[in-house]
């Protein structure tokens, strides 16, 4: 099967990713987050991937798959809420398909595998008609190979044949953590002990990364079952804003990995090739400047929910009791914004 | 569908409410340990898998934070997962699903998603079993907000609140109390579901004006008896069943207590952060100048489960119970 990819496209996508990511940080560094988690250097596997998603395809990111959530159509700005605490989610994950961001390591695997068990009972799999087969696209890193609930997902989803592909990161750090304190073996030969098959690619050629992730989904979509794919990449940035990372891995390693970084190397390539020239950049830099004045402009104008919102959506329907907590709770927040008496 | 009052065990009764939900709602499945051909440890699922297929009745891989995870996954997915966890001390490897998954999600997609999720748990103790096997849970989940915890105490409240639970927008964790598995009451199947009110309502299983005992599951059958026996006596106990730990619902046990003005509570579970201890406060609260004596609870104690020898004196019994009412009604 031929890949798909328009490079060019996934070039902007790239560019465009990583100015989210950058805003970001400088929103941070402003006050106007609390945390954000870079995804510096892991452009290519999370474009790659993400443009090889239809729009029925269903997917379960961490908490650092901003690039997939720009490729899948999530509003940037949405993406910030969560880190600026204005939202525990941020967006509607039933609307694009895209669900929220997992914080727990891994446990999002297991709602992937359970949301393809779904599809597989819907009847969207292996009909042969590409607007009904669908399939499931879970993220995780290297980290989460340790968790107990990915290797479950992983017995899940052989045992079953279910349409679902892990994709895992491997940006070699869960925070301090280096990858040979989670795995004596490459993470894509795991699979291979749970009865499917795993696939280890160049995680900073977006090329590589959506043919393999193409493939997969193809096969899930098709009802051939799970695929792990192994994008090996670098998070060149600390794990978050708040991590130091020079307190565990030298700057000399960051450096080499600067030097395969995604975006540098497929610019270079279509520069070189001809598929594009500073024209195409210039424009792809013009649509840079306006997505971080969107940013930062939409960042703080995120509304901040009402006292009331958490107790509405604790359950379905208010207890008398959490009534009774709201109540007293919205008196004494009034009585604050009223002053003292 | 069956119409008729029947005379049944709470595991047959509980086993009838999962099959008219089956048989009510296509996008309502079982997963769980052993829950196919054999029918589940207690064979609570008996003979559903042969009725309704492997896709409906699916046994699962052995992982108890798999059944839970995937079950949020399908609820996502549009379908309504009742869980089963083989035992109370097996549920804790699920308790990541459960805690930070399972009971956040709505608050998280501002209540844009509801799980509906049941996850059955066989639950207490007094069946003489070994360890792990007698525990009871309640508290840690009614300790995190978004979640329902129910507990019946009779074959006729596990099935309408089985039904109730499975139709429910909410996450419920529904113990079953082993306990009372194989005692026998009448069931009339054709009330259907119990009201989705009932899982916020107390239950007053008996009336009576000396004293209020609030208790849950296998324990309301003890506390009944304990009232019977007090009735010989001449003193008029009310008897409530909580029937849900979370919502608890506290309102029916302070209007008996401005009756009454006395209280006992019991459960199996230790005492310390327990459920007793909840409604406690919130009775001395509401009812404080009614109340004519301390609230008194009657519980396990602060120990590990025992070995199942001495559990028949560590479990709160009639005894116990008896005691606490003569103290109470003593002030």
């Amino acid at each position: 099967m031929e890949p798909t990819l328009d490079l060019r496209a996934a070039l902007r996508d790239m560019i465009l990713a990583r100015r989210v990511d950058t805003e970001a940080i400088a929103l941070q560094r402003q006050g106007e987050l609390g945390l954000w988690p870079s995804m510096l250097g892991q452009e290519g596997a999370q474009v790659g991937a993400g443009s090889a998603l239809r729009p029925r395809d269903v997917v379960f990111p961490t908490y650092r798959e901003h690039a997939v959530a720009w490729c899948f159509g999530v509003d940037p700005v949405q993406l910030l809420g969560l880190f600026r605490g204005t939202t525990m989610g941020g967006w509607d994950p039933a609307e694009r398909g895209f669900q929220l961001y997992t914080l727990v390591i891994g446990a999002q695997t297991l709602h992937a595998v359970g949301y393809a068990m779904g599809i597989v009972r819907d009847g969207d799999v292996g009909t042969g008609d590409p607007d009904r087969d669908r399939a499931v696209l879970v993220f995780l890193g290297d980290g989460a190979l340790s968790e107990g609930e990915t290797n479950e997902a992983f017995v899940w989803a052989a045992a079953q044949n279910l349409p679902v592909v892990f994709f895992c990161q491997n940006n070699q750090w869960a925070i301090s953590a280096p990858f040979s304190v989670q795995s004596r073996v490459p993470a894509a030969q795991r699979a291979s002990g749970f009865g499917f098959p795993g696939v280890q690619v160049d995680g900073n050629d977006v090329a590589a990364c959506h043919a393999a992730t193409e493939q997969a989904l193809a096969q899930a979509r098709a009802g051939g079952g799970p695929t792990l794919i192994e994008a090996v990449t670098y998070r060149r940035n600390p794990h978050t804003t708040s991590d130091d990372d020079l307190r565990y891995r030298d700057a000399a390693e960051n450096d080499h990995w600067r030097d395969l970084d995604p975006v540098d190397r497929l610019r270079t390539t279509l520069l070189e090739s001809g598929a594009i020239d500073d024209a195409f950049l210039a424009a792809v830099a013009a649509e840079e400047q306006e997505l971080a004045e969107r940013l930062r402009t939409g960042c703080r104008a995120l509304p901040v929910p009402s006292h009331d919102d958490p107790f509405l959506h604790t359950l379905h329907t208010m207890t008398p009791e959490l009534a009774r907590q709201r109540d007293e709770h919205l008196a004494f927040v009034a009585a604050g914004e009223e002053g003292p008496a | 569908m069956s119409t008729e009052t029947k005379n049944q065990a709470m595991a047959h009764a509980l086993n009838q409410a999962l099959r008219d939900e089956l048989d009510t709602d296509p996008k309502v499945l079982l997963v769980g340990e052993d829950i196919g051909e054999l029918g589940g440890v207690f064979r609570v699922t008996d003979g559903l898998a042969k009725d309704f297929g492997g896709t409906r009745v699916v046994t699962s891989p052995l992982g108890e934070a798999g059944i839970v995870g995937s079950a949020i996954g399908l609820a996502m997915a549009g379908y309504r997962p009742v869980v089963e966890i083989q035992f109370d001390g097996f549920v804790f490897p699920a308790m990541n699903q459960i805690v930070t998954q399972l009971a956040k999600y709505r608050h998280r997609s501002e209540g844009r998603v509801s799980l509906p999720v049941v996850v059955r748990i066989p639950v207490g103790g007094g069946i003489g079993a070994i360890e792990h096997h007698s525990e009871s849970p309640e508290a840690y989940f009614a300790h995190t907000p978004g979640l329902r915890v129910v507990c019946p105490s009779t074959p006729q409240e596990a099935y309408a609140l089985m039904r109730a639970a499975i139709r429910c927008e909410d996450p419920v964790i529904f113990l079953e109390p082993k306990k009372a598995y194989w005692s026998k009451g009448p069931v009339d199947h054709a009330a259907g579901a119990a009201p989705r009110e009932a899982l916020d309502r107390a239950r007053v299983a008996r009336e009576g004006d000396a004293l209020t005992i609030a208790t849950y599951g296998a324990l309301t059958a003890t506390a009944l008896k304990a009232a019977d026996e007090l009735a010989a006596e001449g003193t008029e106990v009310e008897v409530i069943d909580l029937r849900t730990i979370a919502p608890l619902d506290h309102e029916t046990v302070v209007a008996s207590v401005r009756r009454t003005g006395r209280l006992v509570i019991a459960h199996e579970a230790s005492q310390s952060g327990g459920i007793g201890g909840e409604l406690a406060a919130r009775v001395q609260r509401d009812a404080f100048f009614e109340l004519e004596a301390p609230v008194l609870r009657v519980t396990g104690y602060d120990t590990p489960y025992p070995a199942s020898r001495l559990e028949e004196e560590w479990l709160p019994g009639l005894d116990r119970l008896l005691d606490a009412c003569d103290a109470s009604l003593a002030y």
